[in-house]
């Protein structure tokens, strides 16, 4: 059966189109869920695609956390539901306290807008596991406040438990802490990645195709998950 | 009707590069003795009946602040000393 993935329209969402595209690519089904509808339509998985979602009025992120399809999203994630937060979405995961630390203004000021490495450092996520642990991709970062930051403590115990799950390599765009891009929660379902793999699938408008990888590995994972 | 502000500000170990870009520009304006500049926000908020600061700083806790990057102090003020009674 094609595994089922979600992906919410949020007032102001902008990738939420590429983010089916992937999924699509992938091999999956998309399904498009609602913000305003606290209906999860029996999904396997949901990405949270980039945007400004409710115009990133007050904070990044902070106004989607309160929409009603996030209400059943944070359940279903702390239940083990796999959830990627890409960009935007990353920032949502963190205003929903399902993943720690909080995503600034770029050091700079500057938007930023470039084709990215990164270093896969944890393969083990739902989302991660079609990588090798070292393994350099290359994927979009487009971000203005993309600045990763977390007290020292948050830091330590994310690169103790290997939960730091990508980090920018040959240049940091946004000045996030220690490189970091992408992390995860202790049971490695809910991912927030800042750069942009649904825009890295199709040799036409993509770098490469290794955003690809993100969503082939939920549906592996899903695969080897028990039902 | 007292107003109740909530000043946000972000946390004094995080970095604000909003606050060291017009630090930056102080200069041009022949400034030249300012240490440095730290930008929050300000929030006005009026009750539909008397003002509560335990819902405000309720509120603030949830929304208006990510307490993870940022402090706040809430407070009531009159009316008349807010931006708002000055059109």
């Amino acid at each position: 059966m094609t595994a089922r993935v979600g992906v919410v329209t949020f007032p102001g969402s902008l990738d939420d189109g590429d983010a089916a595209r992937a999924v699509r690519i992938a091999g999956a089904e998309p399904v498009r869920l609602w913000h305003g509808d606290p209906d999860l339509r029996g999904v396997d998985a949901v990405v949270l695609p980039g945007g400004f979602s409710y115009g990133d009025y007050l904070r990044c992120g902070a106004i989607a956390r309160f929409a009603p399809v996030m209400e059943t999203l944070v359940d279903a994630a702390r239940g083990g539901l796999p959830v990627l937060g890409i960009c935007n979405g990353f920032q949502i995961l963190c205003e929903a306290h399902l993943l720690p630390g909080a995503l600034t203004r770029n050091q700079h000021l500057h938007f930023r807008n470039r084709d990215q490495v990164l270093r896969i450092e944890a393969a083990g996520t739902a989302w991660t596991n079609a990588f090798q642990a070292g393994q350099e991709i290359l994927i979009p970062v487009k971000n203005g406040e993309g600045c990763y930051v977390a007290d020292a403590a948050t830091l330590d115990q994310l690169e103790a438990e290997g939960r730091v799950v990508a980090r920018y390599v040959g240049g940091n765009p946004n000045g996030s802490q220690r490189d970091i891009a992408a992390i995860t929660n202790p049971a490695g379902n809910v991912v927030g990645i800042m750069p942009h793999p649904e825009h890295a699938v199709e040799a036409l408008t993509g770098p490469s195709l290794d955003g690809l990888g993100f969503f082939t590995s939920v549906l592996k994972h899903l695969v080897g998950a028990p039902a | 009707m007292p107003r109740v502000v909530v000043d946000v500000m972000l946390k004094p170990e995080i970095l604000d590069p909003q606050g060291q870009a017009v630090a930056n520009a102080l200069p041009r304006l022949g400034v030249s003795d300012v240490a440095s500049v730290r930008i929050g926000r300000r929030i006005e908020i009026d009750f539909t009946g008397e003002p509560d600061l335990d819902r405000a700083r309720e509120i603030a806790d949830k929304l208006l602040a990510n307490p993870v990057i940022e402090d706040f102090t809430v407070r009531l003020v009159e009316t008349d000393e807010t931006a708002g009674a000055h059109p």
